[in-house]
């Protein structure tokens, strides 16, 4: 059965996710995913969603960083102006999980957006791992998985 | 008023993909209001079950956070923008570092000692529970610290910390009113602490009889949930400051000076921190200590008061804090006042780009060397309070100058010619150079810097009395008083 959400990102965007969370081990790194979705197609469900570019971000949590992270108001403002700027909106948000499974916990249910793409990558002892992308119900209750196309990009 | 609410884009799916609302309001509660109203699926994203704005949805009128206006009750007027900006906070769900078992429940007794919290909605079993969980790190226990230490350990804050390297001493009686008379020369955190639990022995109480240094302090502040700062110095507010903020706790910030005093909560997300209001710290013996200044005793009392406050009210997460809120207190007009306080973008500690990322020596950063207070022992020329005895036996005709206030020469006096030490400059006239002048003052701080400046104009014959008039007390003359 085909997922109800679609998520579509280049290797290199993968990778510099990846690498971002890599980069902030054991601590959760975060940023902001800048694309747009597709025009609705007919009848069959939500439009595919594309990200083009990232926004990488600090993240506010000083206290608990291994397994919180925050971006504040004001780093909102910031990566939508940067959005805006490349013609693109804020699509949804990236973070790591270190040493922990790419799953939406309770607490990142308790604090979510619907409508944003939620990626999290998994980085298990260092290294980058399983990346999956959710979106909040609109009950709140609990999140639906988005699929993640990773598109090789062509040539060079 | 008509006013225009952005909405951001996670929530346009909910409000036929607009956005941008027109609507009439008076404040900025009643335009979110009339917003969901509008688009009754916006109501679950934005508010609590309880009708409280999550705290994840900021919300600016115009370009400022409500939060540091009057919130929801902010009025609007015609042609302003209420702009609806999330922020997004998540995490694993990997447990935290403090795994000890949380108290979900309170003796018989503990329930008839708290009645009087336990029978207010406000507080209840959830309330009283929450602060038997909570761990309060004091910082001092002195003036302020001993309000603070009293009142949260009487609301049964389950866990309290008590940091002073401090003893005793019979003048910190007329504030300090954890300690009695028998307590004099006993270290102050083990003292106070004695003092708590025999006020509430159901509490943990730990004392730390040790120097808050950059070297131990992150270690220390770690274990608990919120530190109160009741300190007497500026290195120390510096370091409790930017522990807090690399640890991200809630500090409880008091002070006070003479009749006056102050008192905030630093430390709090999207708050400021005392560099955002003070980046600089004075210079050194510019403000006194109030061993030098003086202090009416009761008004730590006051402000610690507040501090214990804020400090009940953050546990409980009851009413509105004095985050981005500077209380400022006058006790002599009996005075209340508020100003705001802004988080400052360019904050080197809580600011966008922090560019402290450690703890650094507070006291270089302070101008103060060495551990204790101010400034530098000045060299001059001193005589001792037995060797100015003897010349004076012997007929010698010296000239005592006192660098002292008029108050503190009704206290006591040597019989000196009193011009105060501010005074000096003024009235170097009144003094004959060519007479052998001794300066002295109450410990020989102040008389050190007058023979300093008479030196550098012209005087020769000048000595500074060595420990000022507390080492005559001492070693010449017990009946002159102390103070």
């Amino acid at each position: 059965m085909a997922a109800r959400f679609h998520l579509i990102l280049s290797a290199e965007l993968a990778e510099k996710i990846g690498g971002h969370g890599a980069e902030t081990f054991p601590h959760e790194c975060c940023g902001a995913l800048l694309g747009r979705d597709a025009e609705a197609q007919n009848g069959s469900g939500e439009p595919p969603r594309e990200v083009l570019a990232l926004f990488p971000l600090v993240n506010r949590r000083d206290d608990s960083p291994r397994n919180r992270f925050a971006v504040t108001a004001d780093d909102v403002r910031d990566a939508e102006k940067a959005a805006r700027q490349q013609g693109l909106d804020v699509v949804g948000w990236y973070h790591s999980h270190p040493d922990h499974p790419a799953r939406p916990s309770q607490f990142d249910r308790d604090h979510a957006w619907p409508w944003y793409s939620y990626v999290i990558v998994s980085v298990m002892a260092g290294k980058p791992a399983d990346m999956t992308s959710w979106r909040l119900n609109d009950d709140r209750q609990d999140y639906t998985p988005e699929a993640i196309e990773v598109r090789q990009s062509a040539g060079a | 008023m008509a006013v225009k609410v952005i909405i951001p884009t996670p929530l346009r799916v909910y409000a036929a993909k607009k956005d941008s609302a027109e609507v009439s309001a008076a404040t900025v509660g009643e335009a979110l209001g009339s917003l969901t109203t509008q688009f009754a699926e916006l109501r679950k994203h934005l508010f609590t079950e309880e009708g409280k704005l999550r705290s994840f949805v900021n919300v600016y009128l115009n370009d400022e956070d409500i939060r540091y206006l009057a919130k929801e009750a902010t009025p609007v007027k015609d042609g302003d923008v209420v702009s609806i900006v999330p922020s997004i906070a998540g995490g694993s769900s990997a447990p935290t570092i403090d795994s000890k078992p949380r108290v979900t429940s309170l003796s018989n007794e503990e329930i008839l000692r708290y009645s009087r919290h336990l029978i207010m909605p406000e507080v209840g079993m959830e309330g009283q529970l929450k602060l038997k969980n909570a761990k309060v790190l004091l910082i001092g226990t002195g003036g302020l610290g001993a309000p603070l230490g009293l009142y949260l350990a009487a609301a049964g804050v389950g866990k309290l910390g008590l940091v002073d390297f401090d003893v005793v001493d019979f003048t910190n009686l007329q504030r300090q009113v954890t300690f009695g008379t028998s307590d004099v020369g006993k270290h102050k955190s083990e003292a106070a602490r004695q003092r708590l639990s025999n006020l509430n022995p159901d509490i943990e109480i730990q004392s730390f009889e040790t120097q808050l240094t950059s070297a131990n302090a992150l270690e220390l502040f770690k274990d608990f949930d919120i530190v109160v700062d009741g300190t007497d110095n500026f290195p120390t507010r510096y370091l409790v400051n930017d522990a807090c903020i690399l640890l991200g706790k809630p500090n409880v910030y008091g002070s006070i000076f003479r009749f006056e005093g102050q008192v905030t909560v630093f430390g709090m997300p999207d708050g400021p921190c005392y560099r955002c209001l003070y980046p600089e710290p004075p210079p050194p013996g510019l403000v006194p200590s109030c061993a030098e200044g003086g202090v009416l005793g009761v008004l730590p009392g006051i402000v610690g008061s507040i501090q214990a406050m804020e400090t009940i009210k953050l546990i409980l997460g009851a009413g509105d804090s004095l985050k981005g809120r500077l209380l400022l207190f006058e006790a002599l007009g009996m005075k209340f006042r508020e100003l705001k306080l802004r988080k400052n973008p360019d904050c080197p500690m809580c600011g966008k780009n922090r560019t402290i990322h450690q703890l650094i020596d507070y006291y270089e950063f302070c101008g103060v060397r060495g551990e204790e207070a101010p400034a530098p022992d000045l060299a001059v020329p001193e005589i001792t309070p037995p060797q100015l005895k003897a010349r004076l036996d012997r007929g010698d005709d010296l000239y005592i100058l006192d660098v002292r206030e008029p108050h503190e020469y009704q206290i006591c006096n040597l019989n000196g010619h009193l011009i105060p030490l501010g005074e000096l400059p003024r009235r170097v006239h009144e003094l004959d150079s060519s007479r052998e002048i001794v300066a002295h003052c109450r410990s020989g701080k102040r008389s050190a810097e007058a023979v300093d400046f008479l030196r550098k104009a012209g005087f020769r014959k000048i000595q500074n009395l060595k420990g000022g008039i507390l080492a005559w007390s001492d070693q010449v003359d017990p009946s002159v008083p102390k103070y």
